[in-house]
């Protein structure tokens, strides 16, 4: 029972889900002691406004969020921006049916997320981001396939344990269907 | 907290003066233009134009420092990469070697090389300055209006506007949970090991979260009751009108784009290759 959000829902989440990406992307990155790599808990974020706002937010969110940490920070690189918006896409539609919104989260519901997420993160940094450099950029193709497996690790492991917390203790505010019993 | 994150600089200049819309065509012009060629003699023109461009338009370096001191480390970081990873790429693409400096292992240096690495940092030149230039000298409103202009469906670009308008609240709300938490004990600064840190984190971004969603809610509920997303198009609050000046620079933007283009079919390739 996924709730379907209307269009204008929809537009919303899109604007207010890129501000949060590039909010958490621009101020709340944390350094980790390798140099010049940085734990990205944007991406999480990211994947929880997919499976909350479907696909199309997520895709969307990513993209313009990304787009404007980079035209405020690193330049624009099209193909990574691009692959941050197929996270999104392949994450929302890979969990296109789910009640989270009506407080269900089980066990089986956290393995095909984490899942999901591991298989958008490989399409986004292994497949999608380094064969733009490749094909758009023209960079060396082991240099860009050695920093897109740095960032399918990280953003892996840090988007599987946040988004799962994250969205477990959103399923727990959220009133159970059906979970109103008669008084005797 | 109204500062202008995105770097508008409010100072008067010939760029300043033009439209949202012919800014936007310029840059995408120089982005995608930059994307397509990599023939070094049209980088360099529209590196040099790039240059010339910051030059008149009254923004000074200070203005956008820490930027641009990012963007030179992220430069020769991509650089010392690129070499440390293909130090063979130039000769790759160009087909010859001509050797300048022999050194240990793989890492030779070669003119090929030096070539295509030129042609790799002449694109932060040539793209940066335009990008950084259309940001500093449009008023965040206006660039939504500007890609509606261009053709973007009006409800992407109404996204674009509703980002730029929740940067700073979404901003100021972390700001003020992350220190509510920190009053209560929960240490997100560096002092505290990586675990508590991520721990820690969590326990600010769930407020945040939830109240981010409350005001998805009530923010697409005001929409929905004023009637948006009814009509084909919309009006635009912030919107300067198109003048001949702005025609000229649209035409510029598509020269940009086209010159690439007719270079891919006089070089044979992506390459201007001067070494054959």
């Amino acid at each position: 029972m996924t709730r379907s959000h209307s269009p204008v829902t929809q537009v919303v989440a899109i604007g207010i889900g890129a501000a949060l990406f590039f909010v958490l992307g621009r101020f709340a990155a944390i350094p980790t002691p390798i140099p010049n790599t940085s734990i990205n808990i944007q991406y999480a974020i990211l994947a929880v406004f997919a499976v909350l706002y479907g696909p199309f937010v997520g895709a969307l969110a990513g993209f313009i969020g990304h787009l404007l940490i980079d035209v405020t920070g690193y330049g624009i690189w099209i193909s990574w921006e691009l692959a941050s918006g197929v996270f999104g896409l392949v994450v929302g539609a890979l969990l296109l049916k789910n009640a989270i919104a009506d407080g269900e989260f089980g066990t089986s519901l956290a393995i095909r997320l984490n899942l999901s997420i591991l298989l958008a993160n490989g399409v986004a940094w292994l497949l999608i981001a380094p064969l733009g450099d490749v094909l758009i950029y023209s960079e060396p193709a082991n240099k860009v396939w050695a920093q897109g497996a740095l960032a399918f690790v990280a953003n892996s492991v840090t988007a599987c344990i946040l988004a799962t917390i994250i969205l477990s203790v959103y399923a727990r505010t959220r009133t159970r269907s059906g979970s109103l019993s008669r008084d005797q | 907290m109204s500062s202008p994150l995105l770097g508008y600089v409010d100072r008067e200049g010939p760029l300043h003066a033009l439209s949202g819309v012919s800014k936007l065509a310029l840059a995408l012009g120089v982005v995608l233009g930059a994307m397509i060629g990599f023939d070094v003699r049209y980088l360099a023109a529209v590196a040099a134009g790039s240059l010339v461009l910051w030059a008149v338009s009254g923004v000074r370096l200070r203005d956008l420092s820490v930027v641009l001191w990012l963007i030179t480390i992220f430069m020769v970081l991509n650089n010392i990469g690129i070499f440390l990873f293909a130090p063979g790429y130039g000769t790759e693409l160009f087909g010859t070697r001509h050797l300048l400096l022999d050194g240990p292992w793989h890492w030779d240096v070669t003119s090929e090389q030096l070539f295509y690495q030129l042609a790799v940092t002449l694109k932060y030149f040539a793209v940066l300055p335009a990008v950084l230039l259309f940001v500093a000298t449009t008023r965040p409103p206006e660039f939504a209006s500007s890609l509606a202009r261009l053709g973007v469906p009006y409800r992407f670009a109404y996204a674009v506007s509703l980002a730029l308008r929740y940067i700073p609240d979404v901003q100021r709300e972390f700001r003020t949970i992350s220190q509510a938490q920190q009053a209560r004990g929960l240490d997100t600064s560096r002092g505290a090991g990586l675990r508590t840190r991520v721990r820690n984190l969590s326990s600010v971004l769930m407020p945040l979260l939830l109240g981010t969603f409350d005001r998805i809610e009530s923010v697409s509920a005001a929409m929905e009751l004023r009637g948006f997303g009814r009509g084909r198009r919309r009006t635009w609050l912030v919107s300067t009108p198109v003048r001949g000046r702005d025609v000229l620079v649209m035409l510029i933007a598509v020269m940009l784009l086209a010159v690439p283009v007719a270079l891919l079919v006089v070089n044979g390739g992506r390459y201007w290759n001067p070494f054959v």
